[in-house]
Formats: C-alpha cells, structure tokens, sequence
C-alpha cells in the first residue's frame, strides 16, 4: 500500500506547481538566505531518512540486480554460477528458451501501452472538462468516476474475468438481448482480450487520470477564459488555445506516469486472462515474475529487468523531449504578468 | 493487494528494479546450509511444549477436514500445539523455498508427490527414511508408484498422506433425461452419451477446457493411449499418443460437444449451474459440489485409448531443513506426521482417498462418493520424480494444451514446439541441479 499513498500524494503536488510555483520561490529566496549560515550537514540530515530507503530499496537492489543478472542464480542452490553476459544473449539469441516467450510478452506490453495509453489521456480529460462543470450531483458523480480506482486489481479482475466470460458471463448475455455478437470470447482469444484488458484498466484507472486533470484545470485562471472571450474566443478557441497549454505541464506528468503504469502491467492479464491465449496476453512484468519468483531463474529474469528498463527509459526520456520542447514556458509567465 | 504494487504508478528508477528487490530480498540469507541431523525417531514425544506450525495449501473442500484432524491432533497432545498455515497451492511452492532459505520455514509441511524431488534437489526438505521405517512404512501398504516418487536420491523426502485423481462427474438429472442409465467406461459408451444427451436438449454437454484440468486430461489420455509424457532424454508428450490424445480433445470443440474458448475454471461453473452435463475435474471437487445440492455422480474416467489410465497426485508429508536444529520440534513434527498417517481414514472425508491399502481396506472409503474412484488405483499414474519438472510443464505441455484445444494450432504442431522446449529446461535444470 505504501506506493498507493505515494502515488497519490505526488500528483498532488506537481499540480499545483505551475500556477503556484512563482510566488512560492519568491517567498523562499528569504528563507533560503537565511539558511545559509547553517552548517554543511544540515541539508544532508533533512534528507538522511529519504535517503536511506532511497539507498536501501532503489539503489542497492538496483547494483544487487545487475549482479545477480550476470550469474545463473537460483537462490535454493548452494552454487550460483556466474555466466557473464550469457543472460543477456539468451533473451538476444532467437533459439533459446528464454528469448520467444520475453519477446512474446514485451510485444504484449507494447501492444496494451499502445492501445491503453491514448485512452487514459483523452477519456479522463473528458471527464475532467464534463466535472469541472457546476452542475447538481457533480461530487456524488466525480465520487463515481474515482470509485473503481479504489478496488484492487484482485477485486476488478475477477469481477471481469466472470462478466466477460464468453459463455457464463453476463456482459455477453445483455450483448446477446440487444441483438449484437454475443459469443465474443473476451478473455480467450485475442484480440478480443485485448479490448477486456484494456477496457477494464481504462474503466479501473480514469478516474485517477481525471483527478490530476481536475486539479489542473482550477488552476487555470478564470481570467485567461475571460479575455479569451473577450476576443471572441468559442468554447473551442478557449479549449484549444487556453486549456491545453495551461495544462501542458500536468499533461506531460501524466503521459509519464500512464505509460509507465501501463508497462507494468501485471495483474490484469495475470487474473483475467491467465496470459492466454496461449502466451499472448503475457506481459513482461508477468513473464519476469514467473521466470524469477515461480521458476526461479533469477538471473534471467533480472536480465529481462534491465532490458525493460532500458526501454522504459528510452522511452520516458522521449517523452520529456517531446513536452520540454514544445513547453512555452516564457510565454506562459508573460501572459500571466 | 500484493498485485497492485505491481501495477503501482512508480517514478522510472522504481520501475523494473521492483523486480530486482524482490530477487535481492530472495537472495538476503541464501548462505545457509544447516541440515537437520535426525536422531532416530522414537514414537513419542515427552519434551517440553512445543508450537509447530504446519504450512499446507488444503484451500478447497479439504480445508475444513485437516483444520478439524488438527484441533483433534491439539486435543489429543498437551506438550504439541499445531498452527496451521494454509496458502494456495501456488504461492505455497512459490514461498516455500524463500521461507526456508530464509531460516523462516515452517516446522513440518504437506506438499505433492511431483513436487518432492523439486525440493529435495533444492535442499528444501530433508529425508525421513528413518520416520518411514519407525512407523512401519513400507512399499507393501502403498501403490509403488506412490511410494518409490517419494525417494530422491536414494532417500525418502515424502510420507504419502491420500492419492487423488482426475474423475468424471456427470449430471444425473441430464443422464436420466437422455435414457443413459450407466455411467460410460469407454470411447464408444462415452460417445453415444454425449449424441444421446445432445438430442435430448443439453447442446453442449461436455465442455472441454483450454486451461486448468486441460492438460491433466491430456496427460491421462497420453497414457490411456500408451504414451509416457517424460523420459530419459527429455520430453516425450509429443509422442502419436500425446498428439492423439490431444486431437481428442479439440474434437470435442470440433464435433459442438462443447463450446470453443472455454475461459479457465468456467467449464466447472458451467457443470455446477446445470448448463453442461459432464466435466472431468479432481476428486478434491467432490465436497463442493455436494454441498452445492447439484444432482451429480462421480464415475472413474472412461477409457478412450486403449488401458485404463488416470493422472493422479498425492499429497505428502515433508520435513524442511531448518537453519538452526530445534530436535524437540523435529521430534514432536514426527508424532504430528505418525498420527496424521494414523488417521487417515478421517481425511477420506475431505475427498481424497487415503494412501495406505491398511487403511483403505478397513473400510475408510465406504459410502463415501470416491469409492468408486479408488477402485481404479491400478491405473493411476504419477508424473515421475524429476525435479523442476511441475516448472517446465506450466512453461510447455499446459500452453501447448491450451492452445490445441483453442485450435490456434495443430496439435501436433503445438506439441511438438513445446516439447522441444520442456528438453531444453529438463536439460538446464539436469544440469543446475547437478544430474
């Protein structure tokens, strides 16, 4: 649990940032001044805690990993040989028994990034603009909105695996009464079950989008709409020209924090679909868990670690390229001056 | 919860390494290789009191029964107090060796027979030739098959508690709706069964399932067909026996006797709800669906190849290597295990059939639905004791299994591909468990 409350506190604070973040400095220049005739350490100890765990639970399994990536080890076994890169060229080489199923489920993990990540930045954004609205019923809906978010991914899966069982389930039932389809076999073939992993996690999951998304839209100043009217801005000029830069900032937050969600997708596929058909719907956080945790190759599996990462990287760098480029902060603080 | 972590919104750094962790955790106190030295068991335990706790996977109908036989063991033994800790199957053969690795394991433990060799060769467990030989225990009161699978080695890992199998269990009210009034024992009987049910309204009445029991039934009919699934050189399940049995299976889908696609576990739903009319599922089932007031019977499987054969396990008692020897708690573990053994006539109630033919014989099955079923005991068959052998068969013939019967592949393809792969990880494992 302790991610979740992380998870949440984050977002939070990043979102009021931008609008905030100018007279929050300036108020802390003084502060800042003063602290400077304290001594070298004290910086240091406000951050011991945080950087003990930091230490303790990010570094040291970060270097541990690597080492244990470059040994054949299984932690049951008295002698952990260490193979070098063999590890590595395993998952690069095309015949070995590693490397089709790892491939097999990055390939399922970009393909549900792919599909997931678009939706959960557009359907949330959606729900935040109808939310942002005053209309009556508006908390009890957003409460609505946010309430699948608080279900485990244990109580969702297996709520869905049932309904959208292709022959006992009910969502093909009530698809059957309205004359459509219903034989679907959502959690048995693909791509049908890529439609259930993503739909569920869509439906799971907006609702934390949407908040982040709300937070940033009050922070929009009234004024700028205003004056966008004033020049005769429709709803449309004032989204386009008003909204979406104002929100550029969390957008980015946003597009960073759902693609990598989506990249450590696990529990969906895992209980919905038991990574079937076959192996397709078996993503890499799946296929490193069993290789490590059931099967006990812990060197191959934190190999496979570290090639995600990589991407994972790779890609989230990418993504902070693409908003530092386009962010007019400049103008941005002209026309609020 | 523990998926969520999985799926939490981390920053990058967090990302991939949560993996890692876990392996550094995993790996924190793998230098210990303290093996318990047994003294010879006397029978009884006259120490001071002890608190053992007993770690199982009982999660189904079985659970009630051993929770029952352990307050009654508690009862009968002031200076033992049992704790037991019951956990799925899975994540037992998961947590098992991290527990024990870690100096954390439990005192005395249940596990299946496929599973000892696993965890002898991983230092898990420890022999116990000299608790079989105290309790009288010999090949003479067991199948042979149950007994010799649990020695590796040269030493006795496991004590065989009951034997459980693959059954067919048939809807009554349906059979007696279609005029079959036998239960069918063959290819032929079991095909006229389902036309006859067919015609008589249940359009599906044999619904054949892509995961869990799939590949049990095939490994049943591999042997039916006079296949072994494993041998000498590697993985042998893509045999003509294991490819017929296989053909089989999706016939079932082909010919409309079930539906295509069936999602895990919903063939059992399906049976259990009325809307199909016969499933093969284990043994264990059976006090679920008797308390499900559904009108059922339970028949050994037919025999569609040519021999009697049916899958089968058994559930085992087990001794982990401790890191520090406690022998009051080994010996008190060891009077735990004997009286267990004892009684097993009591956990003919949870399903399962009690391994020992004393215990059989003196009538612990009588009226019980399962009698029918331990008849054929002859015929059930165990995988053999290779260790890592439950790993590779999740990694190949279930997949393989899943996707002949989804019809994504031919069977034989399907096969074929996994069980070049299941030689390749018998070889790996041959070679890190050292032979």
């Amino acid at each position: 649990m302790s991610t979740k409350v992380g998870e949440r506190a984050l977002p939070a604070g990043r979102a009021r940032r931008p609008s905030a973040s100018q007279p929050e400095s300036q108020k802390n220049r003084g502060v800042r001044a003063g602290n400077r005739q304290q001594g070298i350490a004290t910086p240091w100890l406000f951050l011991a805690p945080y950087l003990l765990l930091f230490g303790s639970f990010v570094v040291l399994p970060a270097v541990l990993g690597v080492w244990i990536s470059l040994h054949s080890w299984d932690y049951t076994l008295p002698n952990k040989p260490f193979v070098g890169l063999d590890n590595y060229a395993a998952l690069f080489s095309p015949g070995s028994t590693v490397s089709g199923p790892f491939w097999g489920s990055m390939r399922a993990t970009a393909i549900f990034t792919v599909l997931s990540v678009p939706l959960l930045l557009i359907v949330p954004l959606a729900v935040a603009l109808l939310m942002s609205k005053k209309f009556p019923g508006r908390d009890f809906l957003r409460a609505i909105y946010f309430a699948p978010y608080v279900l485990g991914v244990a109580v969702i899966s297996v709520l869905w695996r049932y309904l959208l069982d292709n022959n006992i389930g009910l969502v093909n039932h009530y698809l059957g009464l309205l004359g459509l389809p219903d034989d679907t076999a959502w959690t048995t073939t693909t791509p049908a079950a890529w439609v259930a992993l993503v739909g569920v996690t869509v439906w799971w999951t907006l609702g934390f989008n949407a908040v982040i998304y709300l937070a940033g839209l009050q922070d929009i100043p009234v004024e700028l709409y205003e004056a966008a009217r004033v020049d005769g801005a429709g709803p449309w000029m004032q989204f386009l020209h008003v909204t979406i830069p104002g929100l550029r900032p969390i957008l980015s937050f946003i597009t960073i924090i759902t693609l990598l969600a989506s990249a450590n997708m696990f529990g969906q596929s895992y209980l919905m679909t038991q990574g079937g058909p076959g192996r397709e719907t078996r993503t890499a956080i799946y296929q490193i868990a069993d290789t490590g945790l059931r099967n006990f190759q812990m060197g191959s599996a934190a190999a496979m670690s570290y090639v995600l990462t990589v991407f994972l990287m790779a890609i989230s760098a990418f993504v902070f390229y693409i908003f530092r480029e386009k962010q007019p902060r400049k103008l941005e603080k002209e026309v609020r001056s | 919860m523990k998926q969520k972590d999985f799926l939490g919104r981390r920053a990058i750094t967090a990302t991939a390494l949560g993996a890692a962790f876990m392996l550094v955790l995993a790996g924190c106190s793998a230098g210990e290789t303290g093996q318990t030295v047994s003294a010879p068991f006397t029978g009884e335990y006259t120490g001071p009191e002890v608190e053992l706790s007993y770690w199982n996977g009982f999660t189904g109908g079985d659970g009630p029964f051993m929770e029952t036989m352990v307050s009654e063991f508690n009862a009968e033994h002031d200076n033992i107090k049992v704790v037991s800790n019951t956990m799925q199957w899975v994540d037992f053969y998961q947590r098992l060796p991290a527990a024990v690795t870690a100096g954390e394991g439990p005192d005395v433990g249940v596990m299946h027979l496929d599973q000892l060799a696993t965890n002898a060769a991983r230092n898990v467990i420890v022999p116990i030739d000299d608790l079989a030989e105290e309790l009288g225990l010999t090949s003479d009161d067991f199948t042979e098959e149950v007994w010799d699978a649990g020695v590796y080695k040269d030493a006795r890992y496991g004590i065989p508690l009951d034997v459980h199998s693959l059954a067919m269990y048939y809807n009554t009210e349906h059979f007696a709706a279609a005029g079959i009034t036998e239960a069918p024992t063959d290819a032929a009987s079991f095909q006229d069964a389902l036309d006859k049910l067919q015609a008589a309204g249940f359009e599906t009445p044999f619904w054949m399932p892509t995961r869990w029991p799939s590949h049990l039934m095939n490994l049943s009919l591999l042997w039916q067909n006079g296949g072994e699934p494993y041998g000498d050189d590697g993985a042998t399940f893509d045999s003509a026996a294991g490819v017929e049995a296989l053909e089989w299976q999706r016939s079932m889908v082909d010919d409309g006797y079930s539906p295509s696609d069936v999602a895990i576990d919903s063939q059992y739903v399906a049976f259990k709800n009325g809307e199909t009319s016969i499933t093969w599922d284990g043994i264990w089932q059976i006090n679920d669906l008797a308390q499900s007031g559904l009108p059922y019977a339970v028949a050994p499987i037919p025999t569609i190849g040519e021999t009697d054969a049916v899958w089968a396990n058994s559930h085992n008692f087990f001794l982990p290597r401790q890191s520090t020897a406690d022998q009051n708690k080994v010996d008190a573990s060891k009077v735990f295990i004997a009286w267990m053994s004892e009684q097993s006539a009591e956990w003919a109630g949870s399903g399962m059939i009690p391994a020992r033919q004393s215990v059989r014989d003196a009538g612990a099955l009588e009226g019980l639905p399962q009698e029918v079923i331990a008849g054929t005991i002859d015929s059930m068959r165990f995988l053999p004791p290779i260790p890592g052998i439950g790993g590779v068969q999740a990694e190949t013939l279930e997949i393989a299994v899943a996707d002949g019967v989804q019809g994504a592949t031919t069977p034989s393809e399907a096969l074929k591909k996994a069980a070049d792969s299941a030689t390749q990880l018998m070889d790996d494992n041959k070679a890190s468990f050292g032979g």
